[in-house]
């Protein structure tokens, strides 16, 4: 019995194998998949280097040079506080990788979490919490967490990175609790009930190995969400520091000046969170194309 | 069908209940000061006592709760703070403003959208295809206010062709100066919402496009234009209706900064001043204002649904 069941596990664990390879083979294939990584892998290294790269500090201002054109000095110009808009923008990609990354993090645990044990467990467990994560996915996100940071008094990053976290569980649950639905009724759960495993055994050692998939092409779709909610939400001046470089804080502190010429302490943000959100997107794209063959 | 309606919107109060214990309790998670946070640090315990007082708070949270809840259902959005006059003055107008523009925007996005899709469908793997699809979807995961910025700078400051005000500000202005100043708005809240829409229908159109009643239609002699209108639109739409509705949210969250961005008097800009100035009174009303039309949207949406098509209607009530 035991022997035998074992075998079954390796069998399936080759298995796995394979369709890892297959895939990873599609994905290399994959263009837009490329191109996207390409560019999340160029922010990711501005993310960490950034600092020492930048030729100022991002918060130097220099009353000689202000609202100077993009020049040799200044490779992206300077805003009208005569800080360097390229250092800026540098020091921003730090904030916004770090903030987008943790909060769909935090959300894909809760929400992960959540959905494995709605899915297994069904019954009342299941019915109330899908009700309340209807409910909360009947407010925009964008509303919840003005919401929650006006509730909080929270001017800070990291509260902000927490809302955003809860406010993605519900459809990271969601999406996890239909991939177990399914699963769940599989010989293989059975058999581990048989033996008697323990229930988080089940839950997180059995089940969700095979569910990975979805979940991992939920974590890069709720990443793009993140980028564009923690950008839109530094643009409003929600949830940021005071003079923080965060790109959607530049862009909401200079566009007035687009009206007298002065572009470039906004169009450089603009574009750095325009390819950053549309690098994840082609990567959430490849992956469901390839994952759902 | 009445027992799935009904079904339906026993399920809608219920979302709005749950709503409404969020939204109350979110606002209230650091119990006892809100009239400190609102009077700031200069305040005397007694003026404390007469703001709570004022404004019921110093009742148990719980009573609190059931008399908010009891004034919204009869229609009191409770007293702004920073205004001292009812929300319902300052929502009510803001709303209209708001409506106003969401209703050019889906004018302008639903049938375009749709227009995408079927397009895109029709030339499937083509060229036109891969740029409907990659550019649609990569335009809607850039940020309305980029696109807004970017929309100013370009046809407002470079061109000079729009105006970059979403209201107009001399005189008495016609319906179509007013149009106009809603056309960057609106053309900010399309870029994000496109790609979705347009996704949707491209795929329900490929499967009719692919079915066995249309194959049939092309055999009979239709014309492949005739037999796309005929026979393919109307059961590709069905779930473009869904999306649609999905979508709202989205619009509505996209609705507050294109207000912000480009200075118009609706809705998101008076909640932005209710969260930059703690006005709890505005910003709990105009959430639950907010999430009632959505539900409404979701609910009307799930109806139209079922009335147009059968066979879900009976799946989905087992």
């Amino acid at each position: 019995m035991n022997a035998s069941t074992s075998a079954a596990r390796t069998k399936s664990n080759a298995e796995r194998k394979t369709i890892r390879a297959e895939r990873l083979k599609l994905l290399r294939r994959n263009k837009a998949f490329l191109v996207g990584a390409l560019i999340l892998g160029f922010w990711l290294l501005i993310a960490v280097f950034g600092s020492i790269i930048a030729p100022h500090p991002y918060d130097a201002m220099d009353f000689m040079a202000v609202s100077k054109k993009p020049s040799g000095t200044y490779w992206f110009g300077t805003n009208k506080l005569g800080q360097d808009v390229y250092s800026r923008v540098l020091a921003g990609t730090q904030l916004i990788v770090w903030m987008s990354f943790t909060a769909t993090a935090l959300g894909t645990i809760v929400g992960g979490t959540l959905g494995l044990a709605a899915g297994y467990f069904k019954g009342w467990f299941d019915i109330i919490l899908m009700r309340i994560l209807e409910a909360i996915s009947a407010i925009p996100v964008l509303i919840v967490a003005l919401l929650a940071i006006a509730a909080l008094d929270g001017q800070s990053s990291s509260i902000t990175v927490g809302v955003i976290g809860f406010v993605f569980a519900p459809n990271i649950a969601r999406t996890v609790r239909a991939a177990v639905l399914s699963e769940a009724e599989l010989e293989y759960v059975a058999a581990a009930r048989l033996r008697a495993e323990r229930t988080p055994h089940i839950l997180f050692k059995e089940i969700l190995p095979n569910v990975l998939p979805p979940i991992i092409v939920e974590f890069t779709v709720r990443l793009g969400y993140a980028i564009f909610a923690i950008a839109t939400l530094s643009f409003l001046g929600a949830g940021v520091e005071a003079g923080s470089p965060n790109w959607g804080s530049q862009i909401s502190e200079n566009w007035a000046y687009i009206f007298s010429n002065i572009w470039w302490p906004t169009l450089f943000p603009a574009a750095a969170i325009a390819s950053l959100a549309v690098s994840v997107n082609l990567i959430s794209d490849g992956l469901l194309e390839v994952f759902e063959v | 069908m009445k027992k799935y309606i009904l079904n339906r919107l026993g399920l809608s109060v219920v979302t709005m209940f749950i709503v409404a214990t969020i939204v109350f309790f979110l606002t209230r998670i650091l119990p006892g000061n809100v009239a400190r946070r609102y009077l700031g640090r200069s305040a005397t315990e007694e003026d404390l006592v007469k703001f709570n007082a004022k404004f019921g708070l110093d009742e148990p949270l719980f009573t609190q709760f059931y008399s908010w809840l009891g004034d919204l259902l009869t229609g009191d959005l409770g007293t702004s703070m920073a205004f001292n006059k009812p929300a319902s003055e300052l929502l009510l107008p803001a709303i209209g403003y708001s409506s106003r523009l969401a209703l050019m925007s889906f004018l302008i996005i639903v049938p375009l959208s749709i227009a995408g899709g079927i397009v895109a469908a029709m030339y499937r793997g083509k060229l036109v295809d891969r740029i409907l699809t990659v550019g649609g979807l990569s335009a809607a995961v850039i940020p309305e206010f980029v696109w807004a910025v970017t929309l100013i700078l370009v046809f407002g400051v470079i061109l000079g062709v729009l105006p970059v005000t979403a209201f107009p500000t001399r005189g008495d202005p016609t319906f179509f100066a007013q149009m106009e100043h809603l056309i960057l708005p609106s053309t900010a809240l399309l870029l994000v919402l496109f790609g979705y829409i347009a996704r949707i229908t491209r795929a329900s159109v490929i499967e009719a496009l692919e079915s066995d009643y249309m194959r049939t239609a092309v055999l009979k002699g239709l014309s492949r234009r005739r037999a796309v209108v005929a026979h393919v639109l109307r059961n590709a739409l069905l779930p473009s209706i869904a999306v649609i509705a999905s979508q709202v949210p989205y619009l509505v969250g996209g609705l507050v900064t294109v207000e912000i961005v480009f200075n118009y008097p609706g809705f998101g800009t008076i909640l932005r001043d209710a969260v930059g100035g703690r006005d709890y009174a505005v910003l709990q009303s105009g959430v639950m204002l907010t999430s009632l039309v959505i539900v409404l949207f979701q609910l009307a949406a799930d109806i139209l649904f079922a009335v147009l098509n059968p066979r879900i209607r009976s799946r989905i009530t087992e």
